[in-house]
């Protein structure tokens, strides 16, 4: 009985290793016909896009990008342990004499009453209501302006493609004195209407209905009876939800990082995001009797960027093929 | 079917634009708030200053009808553009701002600014130092109450100092200050900083007795003079020794991370700079606790003279809304003239501009400042570094003016003259580069120049 079933494991061991020794002599086959092929690429001039040379050159450029990337971060990272009298003192890239990230922490949250507290959720507006309808209404009107035929179609698609091409920057002024005629700065909603205008998510989610929602099967949802409504709602609509994150997304960081417009249309600190708010931290130093808080700018800093950061590891993938969706026609 | 069509492609198409109707009609007024009927007044306050936050308790509580609202909107500069920008927009000013002295003729010859003299101001002459006092006395108006003052000191390294074998106290001239730099810079050390500081330059050429500019009483020519002044000069020339020999660090500019750095190690070893300087020094530079000293400026004859650098009054935006005014100038009186106002801020770090304080021993006799944790530091080694900050207040020369646009100038001070400290430019090619600038821009602002 113990012999039979020794032999049968042996025999079953053998197997596997017989199997394993194929599968080995496979993948160097494998890898000396991709080696021959990269070779042969090399001397045609063109590459095979799933067998891609390896450029030394490329990987360190993109070595000292990635570098050049994450410095800042870094800097952060190092920076926000610090106290203040640490900050000042000690090498900017070496640690501080104490570890005070927790303490700091803590600090950016209680410091002024904990106004820093009220400016996260000022930025979460700003970003939920504008970007998140900027997101919206470019959904909406990209899609009816791809899948719709109506007279001014070839205006609308004129002004849109105009003012992409005109940086928001460039209105920010004539922006703050319309709405200051409105009595609308300092409030707001001064932040939340420019913020609701996205040309290129118009734009973007425009291209994108084109491309992923078949007008056949749009008339046969007509054909079934469906609404318009019904249909954008339950069947165009998911088939745009890789562009609908690419949106979101380029939306969420421009007004998350939206600083100039604030700047100039808010002065109330209880209205403030976390840019302009940071950047009142900042100053304070510079002027009499100020007191310097750089350790709660920096761990500030940081905890400003870590939901941009999560917002990118979790959507990533969307990104990608939403970016690229719209890069081939066919 | 089609007419759905159609409708959906116009919602689609035209929701930014209906959105932006649909919000415009919620707009609330957004103005800083009014008298109501319950006679509850709210006040819009912009200040950076940090001890102005710390008179509203008092305040309020003596004032129960009205509610003071501070609000940072930038420091300095940043505050003027905020506040240029609301007044010619129309909306969004506060009621109330506080406004550095050299930028509040640029104010009051703009309009923006409520005489207070008949609301008792006129009386206050005495109260005041000579210096803060003319500086909000314009046009035969009081525009605002002085808040601080900030004559020139000589702020110290002592330890710097003693290796290099100076004494600043027996530093009295500008050729002794010169030859100091040199020994200070013998030990690796920078006597002081200046990358090129409008504020610095004038306070400079101001204690040198120098008079640049000037306004006629009607308020229609002005005198540019900086190249023509031989006080101007006087300073241009030898702080161009200083710059050309390397005796003083032109890189590291003021208020910067590295600037507190260059002062807590040492790098930099001394400050010719305004009295508010002490709490600045505790939180920025740590490391000197104890060691740093206070002496008076060095002049180009020895004689003892002094300047102001900074300090701020506090005024009220022009309004018709006169429950608004006399609510704001209840608290401006308070912030300024008022015994505990002034207190509560001078015990947060304020440097006083009226006589009572500068002159009671309570001031003069301190020898330790109380950092934000409540801890008291004898920054100075026990030095009564207020006697000899009222010594310099009491030296200030009288009768220096501002331009009626210096805000205009001091930002462009950078520009022309900045260029003097980095590169090879030299300093009076800078500043008359910028004398030009000025001339135009006032000029075009359809005044008639003298030069």
């Amino acid at each position: 009985m113990t012999e039979k079933t020794m032999s049968a494991s042996m025999t079953a061991a053998e197997k596997e290793r017989a199997a394993k020794k194929a599968e080995k002599l496979r993948q160097k086959r494998v890898a000396a016909d991709e080696k021959a092929e990269r070779k042969r690429s090399a001397k045609a001039g063109f590459a095979n896009v799933n067998n891609p040379r390896r450029s030394l050159t490329l990987t360190i450029l993109s070595a000292i990008f990635a570098v050049y990337c994450l410095f800042p971060f870094a800097y952060l990272l190092i920076n926000s342990t610090k106290t203040q009298a640490d900050f000042s003192s000690t090498f900017g890239l070496g640690p501080g004499h104490s570890f005070a990230f927790f303490d700091n922490v803590a600090k950016v949250f209680t410091y002024n009453d904990g106004i820093f507290t009220r400016w996260l959720l000022n930025t979460l507006l700003y970003v939920v209501v504008g970007a998140g309808g900027a997101t919206l209404l470019a959904i909406m009107g990209g899609y009816a302006l791809a899948k719709f035929r109506f007279p001014g179609r070839k205006a609308v698609f004129a002004i849109i493609i105009g003012s992409i091409s005109v940086p928001g920057i460039a209105l920010a002024v004539p922006q703050f004195l319309l709405f200051a005629k409105l009595g609308l700065t300092n409030t707001p909603w001064a932040m939340l209407i420019p913020s609701l205008i996205s040309p290129f998510g118009l734009y973007l989610m425009w291209i994108f209905s084109e491309q992923s929602v078949p007008t056949e099967l749009l008339e046969a949802a007509r054909v079934d009876g469906a609404s318009e409504w019904h249909t954008f709602w339950k069947i165009s609509l998911p088939l745009l939800s890789p562009g609908i994150v690419t949106t979101a997304l380029f939306t969420i960081v421009a007004t998350w990082n939206n600083y100039f417009l604030p700047m100039i249309m808010i002065k109330d600190s209880d209205w403030y995001p976390l840019t302009i708010g940071l950047n009142q931290w900042k100053s304070q130093a510079a002027t009499a009797g100020g007191i310097p808080i750089q350790n709660l700018v920096i761990t500030g800093s940081l905890i400003t960027i870590i939901p941009l950061v999560i917002a990118f590891l979790c959507l990533q993938r969307y990104w990608q093929s939403g970016l690229a969706a719209g890069a081939v026609k066919e | 079917m089609k007419f759905g069509k159609k409708a959906i492609a116009a919602v689609g198409s035209l929701a930014m634009l209906g959105s932006i109707a649909a919000c415009g009609s919620n707009s609330g007024n957004a103005n800083s708030g009014s008298a109501s009927s319950d006679g509850k007044v709210t006040l819009t306050v912009w200040a950076w200053d940090s001890t102005i936050p710390r008179t509203v308790k008092g305040f309020e509580a003596a004032n129960p009808n009205i509610k003071v609202k501070i609000v940072n909107a930038g420091t300095s500069k940043d505050e003027y553009t905020a506040l240029s920008n609301a007044m010619q927009a129309g909306s969004g000013a506060p009621d109330m701002a506080q406004i550095e002295y050299y930028a509040l003729p640029e104010y009051v010859t703009r309009g923006y600014m409520q005489n207070v003299a008949d609301n008792g101001a006129k009386d206050f002459g005495d109260f005041y130092t000579p210096g803060t006092w003319a500086s909000v006395s314009l046009n035969g108006g009081v525009y605002g109450l002085p808040m601080d003052s900030g004559p020139m000191a000589w702020f110290y390294n002592k330890e710097v100092f003693d290796k290099a074998g100076v004494d600043p106290t027996q530093v009295k001239s500008w050729d002794e200050f010169y030859e100091a730099a040199k020994k200070i810079r013998a030990t690796g050390s920078y006597i002081t900083s200046d990358s090129g500081d409008a504020g610095f330059f004038d306070s400079m050429t101001w204690q040198n007795g120098a008079k640049p500019f000037d306004t006629s009483s009607d308020g229609k020519t002005v005198t540019i003079n900086l190249t023509g002044d031989d006080k101007v000069k006087g300073f241009v020339d030898w702080w161009q020794k200083l710059i050309s020999e390397d005796l003083i660090d032109t890189k590291t500019a003021g208020w910067t991370d590295d600037w507190n750095k260059g002062l807590d190690n040492g790098s930099i070893a001394s400050l010719l700079i305004g009295a508010w300087m002490p709490y600045n020094l505790l939180s920025g530079a740590p490391n000197g606790d104890g060691k740093w000293r206070v002496t008076q400026m060095p002049t180009s004859d020895g004689q003892p003279a002094g300047s102001e650098s900074g300090g701020s009054s506090l005024g009220i935006i022009k309004s018709d809304d006169k429950a608004k005014v006399d609510a704001a100038y209840k608290y401006l009186e308070y912030v300024t003239h008022n015994k505990e106002g002034i207190a509560t801020r001078v015990e947060a770090g304020a440097f006083p501009a009226d006589n009572n304080t500068l002159n009671s021993p309570d001031f003069l006799n301190v020898t330790s400042i109380t950092d934000a944790d409540g801890k008291a530091h004898e920054y100075f080694g026990g030095q009564k570094f207020n006697e000899e900050l009222a010594t310099a207040a009491k030296n200030v020369r009288a009768g220096y003016k501002f331009l009626p646009f210096e805000v205009y100038a001091r930002g462009k001070f950078g520009d022309f003259v900045g260029k003097s400290f980095t590169d090879k430019q030299k300093l009076s090619d800078g500043v008359k580069a910028w004398q030009d600038d000025i001339v135009s821009y006032a000029k075009q602002q359809g005044y008639s120049v003298k030069e």
